[in-house]
């Protein structure tokens, strides 16, 4: 049985067309598709073991920092952007090269065969895998007949089947289960749509993210977010000019039993106004419930506290009343948060700390602790410095770092390093005579602006492959023949089947299709089964 | 009953339904112990035959009587039946425990724990009703046996969910990863003992134990049935069901975060099995390691990634 594999042995010196048809044999052959799916599960593992940039890119950095020497070399092969890496992509695109190679002759091969009719009985039948012999009186058109009732399958997914007569002999040949290629070929095509729609997806997607404090509002432009990352061929000014103000936040956390601090409600509501001056409607964002607007989402993806610090410089005016986001480490929402006060006069002044919802007295009496993730006993504990903030010195600033290079900490009389520590309403001074009010708390809510396009494709591709999928496992093709010849004694019946996906069970099917074949003719099932002989399977 | 209460009770029905596990386990072994000692028994394709025409039964014709079944075929019933009762008792600790917390109860690595364990040795008993494959026993409760004993310690009390995971998306998304995780299960389970057999089958050296089990080509083709069931379940509930519920939680359908990543690679994997069962020279023994090598990237998407993944799946946000 020579098969594809072994005419493409190695090549003699060949011409390069031969040379390049032999090799596009080779890609798509079964053994290469086989070859490049392990290859793409191995080359999948690294992005696991080391933090993406895409999925952490705060991660990213702390491994840089914790492995200085590995990392360059890591950065260097992708080992940070595995999925986006040239040797992955290369991997999985010459699997679709492969697989588009593969299913379209199949397709022409299926689409002919659609038309085609079953095939002749082969002469020996009885070396089928399975066959058997029967003698019967009934005229060969009769059990053709008879055969013809038996084969031809529910009306639903009729068989195929084709009876040839002449004289003193017929032949019913019968053939079902085309569904079979059929779903393989459409699980397939489905895989080619799935990366596509993801490819599109991530091309013309972007993905943003912002901190949005109670009582305040978003507009969805590029310098709102504080993170932002889009495909290669997205355009800022395709942005939806939607805007909303966020008018509450909601936390609540479980208080007593087990899980006392899980959280237990995450829910951000407002008004959103779809295009500047269109009336604004209401929205309600929750965890896994997010607000959609002309095919971009918001979600609701993190939360935190706010405090509103007000300060006024050591000349007396206020420089800065607004909320602050500080950002939460941990489950009890223990968050750090930098204050940046540029307009303040003689100099510049900036303050950086913690926050903490629940503050409770550690042992050491400053290291104190938040216990619970709800504002019960909220204290905000602060380090100020003095000089120049260096934000106007061109290079973005994150709101979230404090830049020290040219700012000195400042110290208390006996040269301490002066610690602030305000509970709501509280007020304190500095040395230098500036002073910083806890007058407010307030939450924010962290929103995951996100549009995919084409979402539903990769959706409706992947489901329709599922169903390809699930009838090319189920559905068994088998090709059935009944050859009857008038003989001294009688009819003489061969039966035989053959399955072209090996299956266990054809030697009872067969049986069964001798018993209804008995039926048909009328004939005590025992005449069908006497002769049979089964022809050992393995 | 008060939510304490019924944890209580939950805790006590899966403490018992490991013990009694652990008994089918213990039956199944000596069940094996007894097949070991029998010297070498008669065997279908062995080429000496007993006597012209006596049947080639696959019990050892050593047992005295021939109509009372031999001791390991009564060792091995005892140990499915076993597996039932132990079965329904998980059975009723997994679904009271989800009343305890008034939720469907997988939401935390205890809850995986239990209902893995529950899946799986559902769909080993109703195989071993539709395909016989009591002969499975030993490795499906060993294995049950280890899940549940991980699971123990990663107890957790009964609680409610962090928002993330209030979804219908996260019913279906783990309901068929546990399913398709069962079939997976008895497909590995099965292709090992493929393996095996078919290496004595080769060399002639098919002993006692070996005859338990049925001929390495049924073997084969068990553990493909079960691995092409429980591909199109992993394809839905691993990759359809999860991403739907990452993009409503994440706000996208698709991150390469840890699991994400291993559910794709154990779906690669077993699409190269599938692929291998219809590749020349690949067939058999290739692709029966295959299955393995998936059923190990299996385990790992569904423990590994949360021991230490850092991923968003490891519940600690
Ligand atoms: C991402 C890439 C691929 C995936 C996920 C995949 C997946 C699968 C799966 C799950 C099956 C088993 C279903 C069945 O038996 O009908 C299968 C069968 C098959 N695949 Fe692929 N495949 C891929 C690429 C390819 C390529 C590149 C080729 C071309 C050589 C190919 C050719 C086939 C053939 C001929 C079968 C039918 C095997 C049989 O007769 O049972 N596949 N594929």
């Amino acid at each position: 049985m020579s098969s594809r594999e072994r005419e493409g042995g190695p090549a003699p010196a060949l011409g390069s067309r031969e040379f390049g048809r032999w090799i596009w044999r080779q890609l798509t052959s079964m053994r290469t598709a086989l070859l490049l799916l392990l290859l793409l599960a191995i080359a999948a593992v690294p992005g696991s073991v080391v933090p993406q940039r895409g999925v952490d890119a705060r991660a990213v950095e702390a491994y840089m920092t914790r492995n200085p020497t590995l990392s360059p070399w890591l950065d260097r092969f992708g080992f940070f952007d595995v999925y986006t890496s040239p040797w992955f992509s290369a991997i999985y695109l010459l699997l679709m090269v492969s697989l588009i190679g593969c299913i379209l002759p199949r397709t022409r091969v299926y689409l002919k065969a659609l038309r085609a009719r079953p095939p002749k009985a082969p002469k020996r039948l009885e070396r089928l895998p399975a066959s058997a012999t029967f003698t019967v009186d009934a005229s060969p058109a009769e059990v053709a007949s008879a055969a013809r009732d038996v084969l031809r399958g529910p009306r639903f997914l009729p068989a195929r089947v084709d009876v040839v007569e002449d004289g003193d002999s017929s032949e019913v040949r019968v053939e079902k289960g085309y569904l079979r290629e059929l779903g393989n070929l459409v699980f397939h095509v489905s895989i080619v749509l799935v990366l596509i729609g993801v490819a599109g997806g991530a091309l013309f997607g972007y993905r943003g993210a912002a901190i949005v404090t109670q009582g305040s509002g978003f507009a969805n432009v590029l310098t709102q977010y504080d993170e932002f990352a889009s495909g290669a061929l997205f355009d800022p000014d395709d942005l939806p000019p939607f805007s909303l103000q966020l008018d509450e936040v909601q936390a609540r956390f479980w208080t007593d039993g087990p899980q006392r601090g899980a959280p237990r409600l995450f829910r951000a509501a407002g008004t959103v106004e779809t295009e500047p001056g269109a009336d604004p409607q209401p929205f309600e964002i929750r965890v896994n419930q997010p607000l959609g607007v002309d095919g971009t989402s918001v979600f609701l993806v993190g939360q935190g506290y706010a405090p509103v610090l007000r300060v006024t410089d050591p000349e007396g005016n206020v420089v800065f009343d607004d909320a602050v986001p500080f950002l939460p480490q941990d489950g009890t929402y223990t968050s750090n948060g930098v204050v940046q006060v540029p307009d303040a006069e003689p100099q510049q002044l900036g303050f950086q700390g913690f926050f903490l919802p629940t503050a409770v007295v550690g042992e050491d009496e400053d290291a104190s602790v938040s216990i619970f993730p709800g504002a019960v006993n909220p204290i905000i504990g602060l380090f100020a410095f003095e000089g120049d903030l260096g934000l106007d010195d061109g290079t973005p600033q994150s709101v979230f770092i404090l830049d020290k290079t040219n700012l000195t900490q400042i110290l208390d009389e006996d040269g301490e390093n002066f610690r602030i520590s305000l509970s709501p309403g509280q007020e304190a001074e500095l040395p230098n005579g500036a002073t910083i009010e806890f007058a407010d708390l307030r939450l924010f809510a962290r929103f995951q602006v996100a549009s995919t396009p084409l979402v539903e494709l990769p959706l409706v591709a992947i489901s329709v492959g599922i169903l390809g999928l699930v009838l090319s496992l189920v559905v068994r093709p088998r090709r059935t023949w009944v050859r009857s010849r008038r003989g001294s004694a009688g009819t003489v019946v061969e039966v035989a089947a053959l399955d072209r996906v090996p299956r266990d069970d054809l030697p009872d099917d067969l049986d069964d299709l001798l018993e209804r074949l008995a039926d048909a003719l009328g004939v005590p099932a025992s005449v069908t089964r006497s002769e049979h002989e089964e022809n050992d399977q393995s | 009953m008060s939510p304490e209460t019924l944890a209580q009770v939950s805790n006590y029905a899966v403490a018992s339904a490991t013990v009694v596990i652990a008994l089918a386990f213990l039956a199944h072994m000596a069940e094996w112990g007894f097949a070991r000692k029998v010297d070498q028994p008669v065997e279908e394709e062995a080429t000496v035959t007993v006597g012209a025409g006596a049947p080639a039964a696959r019990q050892s014709t050593a047992a005295a009587d021939d109509d009372a079944p031999s001791r390991p075929d009564l060792l091995s019933s005892v140990g499915v039946s076993l597996t039932g009762l132990g079965t329904v008792l998980l059975l009723v600790g997994f679904v009271v425990r989800g009343f305890a917390a008034d939720r469907v109860p997988w939401g935390n690595m205890y809850e995986f724990g239990i209902g893995g364990a529950a899946f799986a040795l559902v769909v080993y008993l109703v195989l071993v009703r539709v395909q016989a494959i009591q002969w499975l026993g030993g490795i499906v409760t060993g294995f049950a046996l280890v899940v549940l004993g991980m699971a123990m310690s990663t107890y957790v009390p009964a609680g409610p969910l962090v928002p993330a995971l209030h979804s219908y998306w996260l019913v279906i998304h783990v309901a068929a990863v546990m399913l398709a995780g069962a079939f997976f299960l008895v497909g590995a389970a099965s292709s090992l003992l493929f393996l095996i057999r078919h290496r004595a089958e080769e060399r002639g050296t098919v002993g006692g134990l070996l005859s338990r089990f049925p001929h390495s080509a049924v073997m084969d083709q068990i553990a493909y049935r079960t691995n092409a069931v429980a591909f199109p379940l992993w394809t839905f509930g691993a990759l359809i069901a999860g991403s739907i519920w990452a993009h409503y939680a994440w706000g996208r359908y698709w991150g390469w975060d840890p699991k994400e990543v291993w559910a794709f690679i154990t779906w690669v994997v077993y699409a190269g099995y599938l692929h291998a069962r219809a590749t020349r020279g690949w067939k058999g023994r290739r692709a029966a390691i295959i299955a393995l090598v998936g059923f190990l990237t299996f385990l790992f998407s569904y423990y590994g990634v949360n021991l230490f993944g850092s991923g968003l799946h490891s519940y600690a946000t």
